[in-house]
């Protein structure tokens, strides 16, 4: 014997939790825009160097789009290539790699960011790193000299032929049909050669694909900051820091220590600052936060830069910081509401 | 070769001794695990994990004679704190225990009542009110739900009566990112 | 005077839509056929009804009590006859049923015999000021229905600093303060000068968010008549939630609410713009809280604010306003940040109705959340939170049920004011993991509390069932250990023939002596030499066997007793 229930309410009208309304934000919409940011560095590095850099940049986004495509497929979770998200990776990666690296090295190094800085951490968000410096950090392991041997800028013959180590046959070394220039950062550090401040601000110098023009990456990220789809503090902390520690060294030893626009423009630190580092899944939440990362990345920075074994440093930064990221989160709760010390 | 030895040996008695002393001074006492356990269990003292009541259940939980997936009344909430606290993995409801069911309470129909005390010695927690060949009825609000005094009732007048969810119990459902997908 | 205000962190810019239903003029909703009125209109215990089924009522008669302290008395809004008391749909999310009074109007609309006309409410002591708000049964009309008169207790000080009356009205299509500022000013300037009266306040602030610009003017109008100085008011900048009282107190004062503790305790005050018209009406006339503005909006044909009386359905009001702009798809009841979707339309309007909003499946202005993506750390929430929170972890511990981190990181200091939602570009529905948490957090405490009283109860009750079963023991020892006594008394005295009491031996004699000669048989008198031999043989033998049994006995005993303890 039991007793009846109450009546099930009659549900029908639809019920759903307020809020009602939301705003315009979406994750769709943020990632496009981070790709159109990113167009011009893009456009640029074509125009640098030539079919080497479109072949590349089409492998590694290629490369990062399937892999994340058939992990998906394989695990039967929905695709989640449609949250454009996986594109960013792939060209950011893609802008991260020497013009003239082997394509299957270009093909490994995305499967490898892909699936175990992004997918084996659990998707979108949860990523701990930033995949595009995961590939990256992978290939300059595992292939150190490939990874440091750069195509010279605005060859002759750069849109009709493509470099001779582009198609190497996979698992083999490859050969190289110039002779490799050497980065700015490289030339000072192991040369004390300068490189023209301006030419590395319009990007008129060798490199990887997209770490040539501070000047045009500069304006995707000022379009992203202004469409508040980007935390300013992330490369704000990263350029004061570079800015301060650089005039220091630079004045007390000119000759070893290059000055402060140098270190600004040159190498991947524009890159790093406005698209690597503002990574929102691996970087903090709160701006403070975002602040201290920022302070944290260019320190790391200038130490790699100034007094260790290789002349750039960025890459490492960015992901020792992103390992710190959670910490500081910690660290940066902002102070509720109701939670002021009483000045009583 | 000698003097290696003499130092090694020595060191090794050092340390040896210095960790029976702290083994010694730092002895954490024994958890009072099964008052822990005992702290997630329902207490409804129902006895369908075959043991006669919480407490003898967290003892053989404690024992690890008795599995952590035997409670019905705790059901997956319940597993899952006893998976935390004793740091194992949560496992379905065992079904030979039984199933997890709604929360129910158990009313004395009182037309029917004879007055013959079984149900109020049944009652683990005390919660029946009565007198011999006086009608009994229970103290609803105390009730566990635990159904021990259905089978002792010679008269069957004891019924059992969901707990319905009120106007002021309700609360809303954990959303669900798949639903949310789907919808 | 105010110089300047505070910005409180976070907060969004919405899309307003009150001009939706602002330009058109209020009007009385018609009188339905019939009302509903819910017991529980308000915070706190659901009033008694004190009327009967059948029974006639005026209006502003009293149908129900307040039950306690914290709850508030329902009058009748018209005149008409009790046709039921039970349980009716009400505006809930749940959907479900809770007990109501159901009024048949008469049509006659006839006033009870208001009982008083006070003029002037200087000469009224603040504490009677308070007895006739709360027979009028005012609640607090924003929102959250707190009995108003719980809040005019100016408390041990005797006296408030701040007195903030909130016009700021920050929800986006909401326009109901807003049309009773334009048209009803000296009615809110007269309410206010009440409460200030009531709570002997130093400074009143009336807030109005600055896209009211012809209500500020209104009441800036009214406030000019009365010429007191310490009563201003001011625009302050509209950005939701800007009318919720926490950051309304800090963006007037500066002063946060600490943790866990109400504006009285930093001597401030928060009236809703609503709740001093409703107290002019009950001072100044006497008259009971029987109805309110409600906005109606939304996908509707002509949205506008009606003046209707508590218990009139809302399909009733809807199609008042020219109908729905196509087929009802969602209600809400409140605005589209913190308003409830319900079930159906055949619901009442009770005190804390402000608006009725309208969502028809034809539009788009509300926006169905159909996808939920990962949270990208973006960080928007927490940029938005009014609270000073991190809306991104609570989701997280939410979700994952660790919610003592969620109290970590200050779950219950969440508003559920739905800005981290808004902002969301996950579209998670953040507010409902909150509300998820923090129902089940309590859920859990009172499930903890249950069976820790069980667990007493069944400790209790093993306690008892030993207790018993040890004195049950106890007394059947004692009878033994009694009766051994006894028989052993009577053995030693015939075996050692000592005579410890010569009444005691006095009476032993003579029981022995009866019991021979009860106990002697006639057929012992004449017995041959051999058979008196062979009873004193089988006499030893008995007596034998008596004395080794009850040698034997007391050991068992006390080992039992040892055993007992």
């Amino acid at each position: 014997m039991t007793i009846p229930h109450k009546k099930a309410p009659n549900k029908t009208l639809q019920i759903r939790p307020s809020p009602h309304i939301s705003g315009g934000a979406s994750v769709e919409k943020i990632m496009a825009n981070v790709i159109l940011a990113l167009m011009p560095t893009v456009l640029f590095a074509i125009y640098l160097f030539g079919l080497a850099a479109l072949v590349t940049i089409l492998i590694g986004t290629f490369s990062c789009l399937l892999t994340e495509y058939l992990f998906c497929k394989a695990n039967g979770k929905p695709s989640s290539i449609s949250d454009n998200s996986i594109i960013i990776t792939g060209v950011l990666y893609s802008l991260t790699l020497p013009p003239g690296l082997p394509l299957w090295m270009v093909c490994i190094g995305g499967i490898i960011a892909v699936l175990l800085g992004k997918l084996l951490f659990g998707g979108l968000g949860y990523n701990l790193f930033n995949p595009a410096l995961v590939g990256r950090a992978f290939l300059q392991a595992a292939f150190p000299s490939a990874m440091t041997t750069w195509y010279p800028a605005m060859n002759a013959d750069r849109f009709t032929s493509l470099p001779l180590s582009t198609l190497t046959f996979p698992f083999t070394t490859p050969s190289y049909d110039t002779i490799s220039s050497a980065t700015p950062l490289a030339a000072m550090k192991f040369d004390q050669i300068l490189t023209d401040s301006s030419d590395l601000f319009l990007g008129l110098s060798s490199g990887s694909l997209g770490e040539t023009s501070s000047l045009l990456i500069l304006t995707g990220g000022i379009y992203l900051i202004a469409r508040r789809m980007m935390r300013w503090q992330i490369p704000a902390g990263i350029f004061i820091t570079v800015v301060i520690i650089s005039t220091i060294t630079h004045n007390i030893s000119p000759n070893t220590y290059p000055s402060a626009q140098f270190m600004l423009f040159s190498g991947g630190l524009m890159l790093g600052a406005m698209f690597m580092a503002t990574d929102m899944v691996a970087s903090p939440i709160t701006a403070k936060g975002c602040f201290i990362y920022g302070l944290l990345i260019g320190v790391l920075v200038m130490i790699i830069r100034l007094w260790g074994g290789m002349p750039e440093g960025v890459m490492y930064a960015i992901l020792f910081a992103n390992a710190v990221s959670p910490h500081i989160d910690r660290w940066t709760q902002p102070r509720p509401y109701g939670y002021r010390k009483t000045k009583s | 070769m000698f003097s290696a030895i003499i130092v090694l040996g020595l060191l090794a008695l050092t340390f040896g001794l210095l960790l029976g002393f702290i083994a010694i001074k730092f002895k954490v006492e024994g958890d009072p695990l099964v008052e822990k356990i005992d702290a997630v269990l329902p207490q409804t003292q129902c006895g369908q994990c075959g043991y006669p009541g919480c407490k003898p259940y967290a003892q053989a939980i404690a024992n690890e004679t008795a599995d952590i997936n035997q409670c019905p009344p705790g059901g997956e909430t319940t597993i899952i704190a006893l998976a935390d606290l004793l740091d194992r993995e949560p496992k379905p409801l065992n079904p030979e225990n039984g199933e997890e069911s709604g929360k129910t309470v158990v009313y004395i129909d009182e037309q029917t009542c004879i007055g013959c005390t079984l149900c109020i010695q049944a009652c683990p927690i005390d919660a029946i009110a009565g007198a011999a060949k006086q009608m009994h009825t229970v103290i609803e609000s105390e009730c566990t739900g635990c159904n021990l005094c259905i089978p002792p009732c010679p008269v069957d007048c004891i019924i059992i009566k969901p707990v319905n969810e009120t106007i002021d119990s309700w609360q809303w459902d954990k959303p669900n990112a798949i639903a949310e997908a789907k919808s | 005077m105010i110089k300047n205000l505070f910005k409180f962190p976070g907060g969004v810019h919405v899309s307003q839509f009150k001009d939706l239903s602002i330009h058109e003029k209020v009007e009385p909703a018609k009188l339905p056929s019939k009302l509903v009125l819910p017991l529980h209109q308000h915070i706190g215990a659901a009033a008694e009804p004190c009327v009967e089924i059948g029974e006639l009522v005026l209006k502003g008669q009293k149908i129900a009590s307040a039950n306690g302290y914290v709850s508030a008395p329902i009058h009748a809004p018209t005149s008409g006859t009790i046709e039921d008391i039970g349980d009716y749909p009400i505006a809930h999310p749940s959907g479900m049923s809770a007990p109501c009074i159901v009024i048949k109007p008469d049509g006659d609309d006839k006033w009870i015999e208001l009982e008083s006309h006070a003029s002037d409410y200087s000469s009224i002591d603040p504490s009677h000021l308070r007895n006739i708000i709360r027979r009028a049964g005012i609640v607090g009309l924003g929102g959250a229905g707190f009995p108003t008169y719980i809040k005019h207790n100016p408390g041990p000080d005797g006296s408030v600093d701040t007195l903030i009356i909130n016009g700021s009205e920050c929800e986006p299509y909401i326009t109901c303060d807003d049309s009773l500022m334009r048209d009803r000013p000296d009615e809110i300037v007269c309410g206010i000068r009440i409460i200030k009266h009531a709570l002997n306040a130093k400074h009143v602030v009336v807030a109005i968010e600055d896209n009211k610009p012809e209500a500020f003017q209104a009441i800036k109008k009214a406030l000019a008549d009365f010429d007191d100085e310490s009563i201003e008011a001011v625009q302050i900048p509209t950005i939701y939630p800007a009318g919720s009282e926490k950051q309304l107190i800090y963006t007037v004062t500066g002063k946060e609410v600490p943790q866990n503790s109400l504006p009285i305790n930093i001597s401030i005050v928060c009236q809703n713009i609503g709740t001093t018209a409703a107290v002019y009406r009950a001072i100044n006339h006497g008259e009971p809280l029987i109805s309110r503005y409600v906005t109606v909006t939304g996908d509707i044909h002509q949205p506008k604010n009606l003046e209707v009386l508590f218990g009139t359905p809302i399909n009733e009001l809807v199609d008042q306003c020219g109908g729905v702009k196509g087929s009802v798809r969602r209600l809400i009841i409140g605005g589209p940040m913190m308003g409830f979707a319900m079930h159906q339309l055949n619901l009442p309007v009770i005190k804390t109705t402000n608006c009725v909003l309208i969502d028809a499946k034809e539009s788009k202005a509300f926006k169905t959340r159909d996808f939920a993506m990962p949270c990208i750390r973006c960080g928007s929430c927490a940029e938005a939170c009014p609270a000073g929170l991190i809306p991104q972890q609570l989701y997280w511990y939410s979700k994952s049920q660790e919610f003592d981190k969620a109290q970590d990181y200050n779950l219950y200091d969440c508003i559920e004011c739905g800005c981290c939602d808004y902002v969301c570009p996950s579209k998670i529905p953040l507010v409902q993991y909150y509300r998820f948490a923090k129902a089940e957090i309590w859920k859990r405490e009172l499930e903890m509390q249950k069976s820790n009283t069980a667990r007493q109860r069944h400790e209790f009750h093993q306690f008892r069932v030993e207790r018993e079963k040890a004195e049950k023991a106890e007394k059947h020892r004692q009878k033994k250990a009694a009766l051994q006594a006894k028989e052993n008394a009577n053995k030693d005295d015939i075996k050692t023939g000592k005579e410890a009491d010569p009444k005691k031996a006095a009476i032993l004699a003579a029981m022995e002596r009866a019991k021979a000669k009860k106990a002697e048989p006639k057929n012992t008198d004449n017995l041959t030499e051999a058979q008196k031999k062979l009873i004193a043989e089988i006499d030893a033998k008995r007596a034998k066997q008596r004395n080794a049994a009850s040698q034997a006995k007391p050991t068992n005993e006390d080992s039992k007793d040892s055993n007992n303890s």
